[in-house]
């Protein structure tokens, strides 16, 4: 663990700092150099790097690694934007890997097959920043006392389905707002409930959000889905199998860029949806096995 | 007077703070419309390639150089500073190019490379703290430019006239000099084109008294 001198918070600056850079834009999955270019064309703000998508990984099944670093490799030299990469829960040394490999940032995700089900990476290690999937408030302030530098709503990768994603943004604003009406004296035990450091928990009840920016992922297909996060407080979104799943990703990518900008601009999304061809498919999360479920990864 | 903030992707809310601590009125700008009714603008720091697509696409590129050509002061962090510039290195990309100066996109290198620094600068005998987040190089400056900062031997805040521009992000840090001395030169921009308009039956006349905060759309 780093000491607490001025250099450690000089690099907390610097990691979130980047993830304030991403704000309003969207992230987007590729997994070839070719897509990494469509997607920064079309106006992503970033790219995740990753041998299969979400909807892939879910179909295939077997164990899903951090990716190839010649293909992370290949996309970091296709494009200008920051390129993201995923390792596995836990999995510090894939972690420095991708550190080695100077990605701008990592995803600790539950997409990928865990390599740890007890303990998260220790993220404050890493120069790179990190950012951590969580469902509710709890989950996010772990992750970032562990030293994310930006948390996504994981809604459920590869499904295609929009309700998971929403379930969780308002899971985490709706216990943030609670806090925000607590006395002081009542944090302690909403820290006890939370299982989250009560330092963080002060913090949340004092500012009314999180300290590190907080984006969604995990089910968004269309541009109204990427509107309707960013109205329910999303500050960017992530888009997995939505773009490269659906029939013109590229007219689907630019779509849902223009969206998550304009997202209170109800014409403009609506001019986004017009002549976009077919959505990827989709699941009913209520139809999957328990055991099939990525979101209930990570502790 | 208004500051515009250009709110298409980046860390615009950032800048709002900024001008809110300041007691500054300004407006989030996502379309042309919102564009015109800026006395000045801010261009954010995030990534230039997105924001430069809702530039070319959406009518704000006409719009702000409609600004420009009214003689409007702007002021633009690390994205904003890409496009703002004459001319863009690595790769080559469009730009505005209200500023004289070359400049070379992610130059210090990759997000490992980003660092909080310090150094002199004109505005005050304190060192700035400098936050350079896969930021730029400017690597040529036309014979107007003034140099208002250096780091490393490079100039890295500079102003061309009314054109402000940092490879850094003031924005990011609790000091809220940089963004005083543009709200300074924005203002006398307002003032000195109001006084132009007043002596013409005027169109549209910039409102110059009011430096009320105004609510957040």
């Amino acid at each position: 663990m780093d000491s607490s001198n001025g250099n450690t918070k000089n690099q907390w600056r610097v990691k979130v700092g980047l993830a304030e850079m991403l704000k309003g834009g969207v992230i987007m999955d590729v997994t070839t150099a070719e897509q990494a270019r469509i997607a920064e064309q079309a106006g992503a703000c970033a790219v995740m790097a990753l041998e299969r998508v979400p909807a892939d990984i879910r179909k295939e099944g077997g164990v899903a690694r951090m990716a190839s670093p010649r293909i992370i490799r290949e996309i970091m030299d296709t494009v200008s934007i920051p390129v993201m990469a995923k390792a596995r829960i836990g999995h510090f040394a894939e972690a420095q890997v991708l550190q080695a490999l100077e990605v701008d940032f990592i995803d600790e995700s539950e997409v990928l097959t865990p390599a740890d089900e007890e303990n998260h990476i220790w993220k404050h290690d890493f120069k790179v920043p990190f950012v951590c999937g969580a469902r509710n408030l709890g989950e996010a302030l772990r992750r970032i006392a562990e030293g994310a530098a930006m948390i996504r709503t994981k809604g459920e990768a590869g499904s295609g389905n929009i309700v998971e994603a929403v379930r969780h943004m308002r899971t985490i604003t709706g216990e943030m707002r609670r806090l925000t009406t607590l006395r002081g004296d009542e944090l302690v035990h909403a820290a006890k409930e939370l299982a989250a450091p009560l330092e963080l928990v002060r913090e949340v009840a004092q500012e009314g959000k999180l300290p590190v920016p907080n984006f969604s992922a995990g089910g968004i297909a269309t541009p109204a889905d990427a509107a309707l996060v960013r109205q329910l407080g999303a500050e960017a979104v992530f888009v997995g199998s939505g773009i490269f799943k659906s029939s013109d990703p590229d007219k689907r990518a630019r779509a849902i860029v223009k969206a998550a900008t304009h997202y209170e601009d109800a014409k403009a999304v609506l001019e986004a949806s017009q002549e976009l061809g077919e959505a990827m498919r989709g699941l009913d999360v209520r139809q999957l096995d328990p055991k099939e479920l990525l979101q209930t990864r990570g502790w | 007077m208004k500051i515009g903030i250009l709110a298409v992707q980046g860390d615009y809310e950032a800048h709002g703070r900024m001008l809110e601590r300041l007691g500054a009125g300004y407006l989030l700008v996502r379309t042309p419309k919102e564009a015109a009714q800026a006395d000045a603008m801010i261009l954010p720091g995030g990534e230039s390639t997105t924001m430069l697509k809702f530039l070319k696409e959406e009518g704000l590129e006409a719009a702000l150089r409609a600004l420009d050509a009214r003689g409007a002061a702007f002021f633009g962090t690390c994205a904003g500073a890409i496009l703002l510039a004459r001319e863009v290195r690595a790769p080559a990309q469009d730009s505005l190019g209200f500023a004289d100066l070359a400049i070379t996109r992610n130059a210090y290198g990759r997000q490992l490379a980003s660092e909080v620094r310090s150094a002199l600068s004109k505005l005050k005998p304190e060192p700035l703290e400098m936050v350079f987040i896969r930021a730029p190089w400017i690597d040529e400056l036309g014979p107007a430019v003034e140099v208002l900062a250096r780091e490393g031997g490079r100039p890295v805040l500079v102003r061309d006239g009314r054109i402000l521009v940092a490879t850094f992000h003031p924005e990011l840090t609790a000091d809220t000099t940089v963004h005083e001395y543009f709200l300074k030169l924005a203002a006398e921009r307002a003032r000195s084109s109001s006084n132009a308009s007043a002596s013409k039956p005027a169109s549209s006349q910039p409102s110059t008294s009011e430096s009320k905060p105004m609510p957040r759309r």
